[in-house]
């Protein structure tokens, strides 16, 4: 039985690469100098639904939200075999916390169609809050398996999922549709397929399009990725019948009152040679101050 | 206590239980969830879910909390999500708590943020610091309102969040960031039962099968902690790590740039995403030091830094810096400790 499947993915500053070059001088982030990645644990999410497809038959949309730089998203889904991607791209859904976030995404899942699985990654990296996916499995009304490492099977309608405990692991099984979202540990992201590679390296949007050319060349030159399958859709506020004022930071329940990005100074701290002898000491320092026992 | 008036709730704290066993982190919540009500004048209470689970009431009221809220039901016997996300919000809808706090375990961080979609509020991932607070901004001025403090961008900036319009203002804490005050078995507190209304929830996920192991690193509780990070380069490389701390009688702890490259299991992590520590002595080895980092290690009485590099973050908490290789400078240790 095929499955209809949506995979939520985002792109995000690659947080973990803070190196020197993303500091500033006062020693705090330039987050220009971030490069934007594809977040880690939904391509964990986009694998576990293509295997889904290849073991039992199915569809795969990726939607993904963000800034216009975000379509990159978008064509790297594509090139790894998702049937479907839509860029959901609006001015108003910036600066949305999760709450707006997951009732944007609501929207635009239930504009993608009927659905079978949600699938997701646990948590983005640029806030770590894991509160996404679970947001949007309670703003559409369905069950949600988080921190899943396996899909054992799918039986009809019923899906059993292994997913971590705090020291163990849960067999679960759960009636679709239900969202899931997806650990690390779960799979190995398959690389972009060469042939598609090819196929989706020219695949843009229509305001991608319209930035490169005008008038009727831009008209002409979309109806011609249309027809070849090549053209992204970009959905706003109004094509997945958002409420304005719930979206963006206008529809953000939490706001933030301050920033502070801490600024290392120089510590205090007693500087050590790596020597035998200075070590020696320190270790006999610790040792008088009962520190060690 | 008057319960025709509304608002005397101040903090109600998600008390997490498995196997009839309270979550440490829930006990914590408590002693941070009484400061925060004395603050404002209020009551704490304690949300209790499970099935014969009512000797647990004694130690959450001990821990700082005025009434427990007592959902027993065969159906919450073990955590699944939307029975679960039903009566908490059930308690929350019929209390009114201005404050709602969960520990940011693998259960918390699965129910809060269903719980807040339910009921369209707030919530905040991961606080290090709760605070009560003033704030204003174009739209009006408030008072005692929870600041909710949290690194964030990958843990290199600090954001102070508000939930200034909706209720309850709810927050997720990670286990050790608020440390927990030992228990006062003298003082008193209300147990309330709770009917729960299920609504057949309780069958929409079934659990066919449960492996949960002991916990086997008891972090916390740790005197000394020699940690590694990105530097130690290897799972290899951690037996290093593992061996000082042998050695020194302590526990191994990560960062977790040493964790995501898998040197090391997610329970040695140490930091916001992992667990807060107080230890006597922490060793940290090519561990960069990031706030993520330093978040969940500063508040350690002595701290040594081993890093190649001498501009790494780390050194401004240490209260030792030693600049160079962790695989020379470890052995080193070793050697001096075994001689001392």
């Amino acid at each position: 039985m095929p499955y209809r499947m949506i995979v939520l993915a985002k792109q995000v500053p690659d947080t973990k690469n803070v190196t020197g070059q993303a500091m500033k001088e006062d020693g705090t982030v330039n987050r220009a100098a971030l490069p934007a990645i594809f977040n880690p644990e939904d391509l964990n999410a986009l694998e576990m639904a293509l295997s889904i497809r290849d073991r039992f038959g199915g569809h795969v949309t990726v939607l993904t939200m963000g800034p216009p730089g975000a379509v990159a998203v978008a064509r790297d889904v594509l090139m790894r075999g998702a049937d479907a991607a839509v860029h959901v791209c609006d001015r108003r859904l910036a600066a949305g916390d999760t709450l707006a976030t997951a009732y944007a995404l609501s929207c635009a899942v239930n504009n993608a169609g009927p659905y079978d699985i949600i699938l997701c990654g646990r948590q983005a990296i640029d806030g770590d809050t894991a509160q996404t996916g679970p947001q949007v499995a309670g703003k559409l009304d369905i069950p949600q398996v988080t921190y899943v490492e396996e899909i054992r099977g799918i039986d009809g309608n019923n899906l059993t999922a292994r997913r971590n405990i705090e020291g163990g692991y849960e067999l679960v099984q759960v009636a679709l549709p239900a969202l899931i979202t997806v650990v690390a540990s779960a799979n190995e992201p398959r690389p972009f397929a060469a042939k598609k590679l090819m196929q989706f390296k020219k695949a843009r949007t229509a305001a991608e399009v319209k930035k490169e050319m005008q008038g009727a060349d831009a008209e002409k030159e979309i109806d011609r990725l249309a027809g070849r399958g090549l053209l992204i859709r970009e959905w706003c506020l109004e094509d997945i019948a958002a409420e304005e004022d719930a979206c963006g930071s206008l529809g953000s329940a939490t706001k933030v009152m301050k920033i502070y990005s801490p600024v290392l100074v120089a510590g205090s701290h007693k500087t050590v040679e790596p020597s035998r002898q200075a070590i020696a000491e320190l270790v006999r320092e610790l040792v008088e101050d009962h520190a060690l026992e | 206590m008057n319960d025709q008036k509304q608002n005397w709730l101040g903090v109600l704290v998600f008390a997490e239980q498995d196997e009839a066993r309270l979550a440490d982190v829930s006990l914590e919540l408590l002693s941070k969830a009484r400061e925060l009500a004395d603050k404002l004048g209020k009551k704490v209470g304690a949300a209790l879910l499970g099935h014969n689970v009512g000797s647990l009431a004694a130690p959450l009221i001990a821990h700082g909390a005025d009434v427990v809220f007592m959902a027993d039901n065969p159906g919450l016997k073990t955590y699944t999500t939307l029975p679960y996300a039903k009566a908490v919000s059930d308690i929350i809808e019929a209390n009114e708590p201005e404050i709602v706090m969960f520990g940011a375990s693998l259960i918390g961080r699965d129910l809060a943020p269903r719980v807040a979609a339910r009921l369209r509020t707030g919530l905040t991932a991961d606080c290090t610091d709760l605070q009560i607070g003033d704030y204003s901004d174009k739209r009006g001025s408030y008072t005692n309102l929870l600041l909710q403090i949290r690194p964030a961008f990958g843990g290199n900036i600090i954001a102070t969040i508000v939930t200034p319009d909706h209720r309850p203002q709810m927050a997720t804490v990670r286990e050790g960031v608020m440390p927990m005050k030992p228990a006062d078995a003298s003082r008193k507190g209300e147990v309330r039962p709770v009917c729960a209304q299920l609504d057949g929830l309780e069958n929409v996920v079934r659990i066919i099968e449960r492996f949960k192991a002991e916990k086997k690193v008891n972090l916390k509780a740790a005197q000394i902690i020699v940690a590694g990070g990105a530097g130690v380069a290897s799972k290899e490389g951690f037996d290093l790590i593992r061996e000082l701390a042998h050695v020194l009688g302590g526990q191994v702890g990560a960062s977790r740039a040493a964790v995501d490259a898998g040197f090391v299991g997610k329970e040695h992590q140490v930091g916001q995403t992992g667990l807060t520590v107080r230890p006597k002595v922490y060793v940290a080895c090519g561990i960069s030091g990031q706030v993520q980092h330093r978040a969940g290690m500063q508040e350690a009485s002595k701290i040594i830094a081993v890093n190649s590099d001498a501009a790494a973050p780390i050194f401004s908490v240490a209260h030792y810096g030693i600049v160079g290789d962790l695989f020379q400078v470890i052995p080193l240790m070793i050697e001096a400790y075994k001689q001392k």
